[in-house]
């Protein structure tokens, strides 16, 4: 695990579930583990990044620095010190 | 939120190459949608004031003739161009390739962004049709949109 906790930046509608924060911070090895202690911390966000079945929720994209963690090693991406990780909505409609 | 005038309709304001960068890439789009993000000012609340300085044609990650999804990697890439120069992302534009230039159940169902404004083209007629809206919470609000010379 980063000996440092690393940034985590939210996406507006899940800011007020982390006392209207635009970023926040989290702990892990990898992305997996830096949502779980998000979730830890701010239990109000469980189940919006990960879903039941423990996967990415689709409804959400997640990056670390400017890389989708779906090209990466999906919840498996490491994390280093001084990384970025960014929650955006995936923006979609019909 | 302060209610009601948190749901700002700011002018939307495009200039002619913008309205015709993201026209033209509807119809590039063709028979699928087509999408793309608005790079604009925002005031100190993050909310749009609706000049859009960038727009970002996207390619449609679900290459489908009814939804569609913005790329992640077109997505991310247009949010850091769009900080990088001071601004923010502000909206997102989609076609319609056979119905109405008016959000869809799925359209306001998705609306991820209450900030944003929600632009939509139609293609169903002989010359497209642009017409753009807030979404919040389910409710529709149509916003003016202004094509104006600028550099």
């Amino acid at each position: 695990m980063g000996t440092m906790p690393v940034e985590v930046r939210l996406p507006t509608l899940l800011r007020p579930h982390a006392g209207g924060a635009a970023s926040v911070e989290a702990q892990g090895a990898t992305v997996g583990e830096v949502v779980a202690d998000l979730t830890k911390r701010y239990p109000g966000l469980s189940g919006q990044v990960v879903d039941a079945d423990g996967g990415l929720h689709k409804f959400v994209n997640v990056y670390r620095n400017d890389d989708d963690i779906r090209y990466l090693d999906q919840l498996d991406t490491k994390v280093d010190d001084g990384d970025v990780i960014s929650i955006l909505p995936a923006v979609a409609g019909g | 939120m302060t209610g009601r005038s948190a749901f700002a309709r700011p002018t939307l304001r495009l200039s002619v190459r913008q309205y015709e960068t993201i026209v033209g890439h509807c119809y590039d789009g063709l028979p699928d949608e087509a999408c793309g993000l608005l790079g604009g000012a925002v005031t100190e609340d993050g909310e749009p004031t609706g000049l859009v300085t960038s727009v970002y044609p996207a390619r449609n990650a679900d290459a489908s003739a009814r939804t569609y999804t913005v790329d992640s990697r077109d997505m991310i890439r247009a949010l850091r161009d769009a900080e990088g120069a001071g601004g923010a992302l502000v909206g997102v534009w989609h076609s319609h390739t056979h119905t109405d230039a008016y959000p869809s159940d799925t359209d306001v169902r998705q609306a991820a962004e209450p900030g944003w404004v929600y632009v939509i083209v139609s293609l169903k007629d002989g010359a497209p049709v642009l017409r753009a809206y807030r979404i919040r919470d389910g409710e529709i609000r149509e916003t003016q949109v202004v094509v104006e010379m600028r550099h």
